[in-house]
C-alpha cells in the first residue's frame, strides 16, 4: 500500500514538474539572431544578428598582454575575494584558469557591489569588487587606508525585450529609454517607439518595465547612462543625484532580484522590457535592442562595440569615471568597467605578493579570457593605466612589484 | 552533592540505585530546563537584537514616522536630514496583509473541503493516499513554489485575469482594485501561490479536527433522517469551529512570513502603495529579502531591521490573538 502509494505520488509530482517545464520554453521569446555561441579565442565575436557591419568586424579578443612583473615569489597560496555579481562569472573564469596555471585558489563571493565595497572597508576580504567606483567618503571610511581601484574589464548593459515576433536590434536612444522608465511611455506602440522603428509592426501591448529590486552595479551603469542622455528621466526623479546610483526610488515597473530575476521577468512576461548585464541576455536567449549613441548611430552591443568605451576618455589618476555614453561613433553607449578594490598598504607580504601575482595575471594572460564569457578585454590604454596601479601597492611602505 | 554514607550492606545497595536514578534525573531535569531556556532566550533574543539593530533609525527618524507614509525610496536618504521619513512602510504591511488575505480566502473553504472529504466522504481505501498527497504539498520548498509561480502558475492565470481586469475592472469604483494591465507577476499571483503553500498545514488540523467528533453524535444525526451534508453541518462542523479557526490562524502565520516564493511572483514594487490587486508590490518580508544585501544608503540596513521588528510585532499579535479566539470559541462550546 504504502510503496504504491508512493509511486502514485512520485508520478504526480513528475507531472508536475514536467507542466512547469513546458511552461518555461513556451513563453521564451525566439531569438532570431543567429547568436554565434562563441567561444574562448573565437575572432569574430558577436551578441546578435543586427549590424553586421560592427559585430562582425574582426575583434582581437585575445590581446596578449606582456606581463613584466611575472610572479613574485612567497605570494599566499589562497586569496579571497567578494563583491560584484556582474564581473562574477569572469572571476571564477580566471579563479579556474589561475589555479590550474599556479597552484593559487582564489576564492571570490558573488554579494554585490555594494557589499564588496563593504568587505573591503572592514577588511574582512583580500580584495573587493565594485562596479561603481568607490567614492571618496566611502575610501575614507575604509578601515585600511588608501584603496586601489582597479578596472579589470569592459562589459556592456543591453536593454533586453520580450515581444513575439518582432526580432532582435529594436532601436532605442537614451531618451526613450528614461521616457519608458519614467512611466512616460507605457505603449510598444508609442509614436516615438514607432518612429525610431519604421517598418517593424510594434503591437499595442503595455509595456512591462523590468528593473533590479536590490541594490546593484548594472542599476549604476543603466542609470547614469540615462542620466545623462534622459532629460525626462532626471525630472522624473527629481535631479541628477537621484536619478542616478546603485539604488533608485522606481516610479514604474516590476523589481526582479538579481539579473537572474530581472531576465526571469523579461523572458516570461509579454511586453516586458529590462536591462541586463549582457552576460545573462545571452544565456536566456534574450532579445535586446541597438542603443543611439552620441555621435547619432544606433548600436549593438557586442565585444568590437564595446571595446572603444574607454577612446576619447581622459582617465583621472585614481581611474574612477564613467565609461558610459563614448564619443566614439562604433560605440555601444551602455558600457561599463568593474574595479577591483585593493588596500595600497598592506599588512601582510604574503597576501600583497599574491594579490599583486593575481591581477597582474589578470591584467595581461587574464585579459584572453574575458571573451569566454562574454565581457570584452580592456583596450590597451586602460589596460596599461591598470597594471600601472599593481606597483602603488606596498608592504611597510615599501613597494611590492 | 555526596551521597549519604550508607548505614548496613543492603540498604545501602538501595540507596546506590536511588542515587543513580537521582542523578539522571537530574540530568534530564537539567537538561529539559535548558532546552526550555533556549527557546525562550531565542525569542527574547531575537526581539532585543532586533530592537537594537533597528534602534539607530528608530531614533533617528521616529518611532512613528515609518508608520506615516507608503514611500519607500532609499536613494532619498541623507545623513542628516530627518523630514521627511524616506523609509515609509505602510505600503509593505498592507502588501503582508493583502496577500495573506488573498491567500486566507481561496485556502480556508478549500482545507475545510479537501478535510471533510478525507475523513467523511471519501472511501476507505482512499483517505490515507489522499492524507498524505496533501502532506506532500508541505515537502515542497518554498523556492520551488516561487519557480512553479512564474513558469505554471502566471502562464495559467493570465486569461483568467484578462478576463476579470476587462469586465471587473472597468467597474466604477470598485474597478481600481481590479485594474489591469497584469504583467502576471502582482498581489493576487503571490496571493495564489500563498494559499497552496498553506494548505497542507490547515488541512491537516482541521483534518484532526473533525475526526475527534464523537461517532454517536454522527449516528445519531443520520439516525434523526439527516443526509449526510445535514449531517456535517449538524454534528461535525458547529464542534470544529474553534479547529477551523486554530487552523486558520496557523495557516495565516505561515503566509505572513513566507518570503521566497512571494518575492518571485509579487512584482516587488516599493514605492507606493498598488491600488489593483492585479498590479506590483511588495510585503515587508520580501523588502527585507530584496534589499539587505545591498542596504548601503544611510539607515537603509536599520530600516529593514524596523520592517523586520514591525513584522514580527504583527506575528506576534496575530498568533495571541488567535489563541484567544480559540480559547473564547471552546468555551462557547462547552
Amino acid at each position: 500500500m504504502r510503496a504504491r502509494f508512493s509511486a502514485v505520488a512520485a508520478g504526480v509530482l513528475g507531472v508536475a514538474l514536467a507542466a512547469a517545464g513546458c511552461g518555461s520554453t513556451g513563453n521564451v521569446s525566439s531569438n532570431s539572431g543567429s547568436g554565434s555561441g562563441t567561444s574562448s579565442g573565437a575572432k569574430n565575436v558577436s551578441f546578435g544578428s543586427a549590424n553586421k557591419q560592427l559585430c562582425s568586424a574582426s575583434v582581437n579578443t585575445a590581446p596578449k598582454y606582456a606581463n613584466p612583473i611575472g610572479t613574485i615569489a612567497g605570494g599566499a597560496k589562497t586569496l579571497s575575494g567578494a563583491g560584484s555579481t556582474f564581473a562574477s562569472p569572469l572571476y571564477s573564469t580566471w579563479a579556474s584558469a589561475y589555479s590550474k596555471a599556479t597552484t593559487v585558489t582564489v576564492a571570490y563571493g558573488s554579494i554585490g557591489s555594494g557589499g564588496g565595497v563593504a568587505a573591503v572597508q572592514a577588511s574582512t576580504v583580500n580584495f573587493g569588487d565594485s562596479d561603481v567606483g568607490m567614492a571618496p567618503a566611502e575610501i575614507a571610511a575604509a578601515k585600511g587606508g588608501p584603496v586601489l581601484q582597479i578596472p579589470v574589464l569592459l562589459g556592456a548593459v543591453v536593454a533586453a525585450y520580450n515581444l513575439p515576433g518582432i526580432p532582435a536590434g529594436l532601436k532605442f536612444t537614451g531618451n526613450v529609454l528614461g521616457e519608458i522608465y519614467a512611466g512616460k511611455i507605457t505603449s510598444w506602440d508609442d509614436p516615438a517607439l514607432k518612429k525610431l522603428n519604421p517598418g517593424v509592426s510594434l503591437p499595442s501591448l503595455p509595456i512591462a518595465v523590468a528593473h533590479r529590486s536590490d541594490g546593484s552595479g548594472t542599476t549604476g551603469i543603466w542609470t547614469d547612462y540615462l542620466t545623462k542622455e534622459s532629460p525626462a528621466w532626471v525630472s522624473k526623479l527629481g535631479g541628477p543625484s537621484k536619478s542616478s546610483g546603485k539604488t533608485i526610488a522606481w516610479p514604474v515597473g516590476i523589481g526582479g532580484k538579481g539579473n537572474e530575476g530581472v531576465s526571469a521577468v523579461v523572458s516570461e512576461t509579454k511586453g516586458a522590457i529590462g536591462y541586463l548585464e549582457s552576460d545573462y541576455a545571452i544565456a536566456q536567449h534574450l532579445t535586446y535592442g541597438q542603443v543611439e549613441n552620441k555621435a547619432g548611430k544606433f548600436i549593438e552591443p557586442c565585444i568590437a562595440t564595446i571595446v572603444p568605451a574607454v577612446n576619447g576618455v581622459t582617465f583621472p589618476s585614481n581611474l574612477n569615471i564613467s565609461l558610459t555614453d563614448g564619443s566614439d561613433p562604433g560605440v555601444y553607449p551602455i558600457a561599463g568597467t568593474s574595479y577591483a578594490l585593493v588596500y595600497q598598504h598592506q599588512a601582510s607580504k604574503a597576501i600583497a605578493a599574491g594579490l599583486v601575482n593575481f591581477f597582474a595575471w589578470v591584467l595581461t594572460a587574464g585579459q584572453d579570457l574575458n571573451a569566454s564569457v562574454y565581457y570584452a578585454p580592456l583596450g590597451a590604454g586602460l589596460q596599461k593605466l591598470a597594471y600601472a596601479q599593481l606597483k602603488k601597492i606596498t608592504v611597510g611602505g615599501k613597494p611590492v612589484a | 552533592m555526596t551521597a549519604p554514607a550508607p548505614v548496613s550492606a543492603a540498604p545501602a545497595a538501595a540507596a546506590d540505585l536511588r542515587g543513580g536514578r537521582r542523578y539522571t534525573d537530574r540530568a534530564f531535569r537539567a537538561a529539559m530546563l535548558a532546552a526550555a531556556g533556549i527557546v525562550l532566550l531565542v525569542l527574547v533574543g531575537t526581539a532585543v537584537f532586533l530592537v537594537t539593530s533597528a534602534w539607530p533609525a528608530l531614533r533617528h527618524y521616529g518611532f512613528l514616522t515609518f508608520l506615516g507614509s507608503d514611500r519607500w525610496a532609499p536613494s532619498d536618504a541623507t545623513a542628516g536630514s530627518t523630514h521627511p521619513n524616506p523609509y515609509g512602510i505602510v505600503q509593505f504591511m498592507y502588501g503582508t496583509g493583502l496577500t495573506s488575505l488573498i491567500g486566507m480566502v481561496i485556502a480556508l473553504p478549500v482545507a475545510v473541503a479537501v478535510a471533510l472529504f478525507i475523513t467523511e466522504v471519501a472511501p476507505a481505501w482512499l483517505r490515507r493516499p489522499l492524507s498524505s498527497t496533501v502532506d506532500l504539498l508541505a515537502a515542497i520548498p518554498s523556492v520551488v513554489y516561487g519557480f512553479w509561480g512564474i513558469f505554471a502558475l502566471i502562464p495559467a492565470l493570465h486569461p483568467v485575469v484578462n478576463f476579470l481586469t476587462s469586465t471587473l475592472g472597468k467597474v466604477p469604483g470598485i474597478g481600481l482594485a481590479f485594474a489591469g494591465p497584469f504583467f502576471g507577476v502582482s498581489y493576487f499571483t503571490a496571493g495564489v501561490v500563498l494559499a497552496i503553500m498553506v494548505l497542507p498545514i490547515m488541512t491537516a488540523i482541521c483534518r484532526e479536527v473533525f475526526a475527534t467528533t464523537p461517532a454517536d453524535e454522527k449516528e445519531a444525526a443520520l439516525a434523526l433522517g439527516s443526509t449526510r451534508w445535514e449531517m456535517l453541518r449538524m454534528a461535525v462542523l458547529p464542534r470544529s469551529r474553534s479547529g477551523i479557526t486554530g487552523a486558520a490562524i496557523l495557516g495565516l502565520g505561515r503566509a505572513l512570513g513566507e518570503t521566497i516564493a512571494v518575492t518571485m511572483v509579487i512584482g516587488n514594487s516599493v514605492l507606493a502603495i498598488t491600488t489593483s490587486i492585479f498590479g506590483q508590490g511588495a510585503t515587508m518580508a520580501s523588502v527585507i529579502a530584496n534589499e539587505f544585501t545591498e542596504a548601503t544608503e544611510p539607515f537603509h540596513l536599520q530600516s529593514l531591521f524596523v520592517v523586520g521588528l514591525w513584522l514580527l510585532i504583527i506575528a506576534l499579535v496575530v498568533n495571541v490573538a488567535g489563541k484567544l479566539v480559540v480559547r473564547r470559541t471552546r468555551a462557547d462550546i462547552a
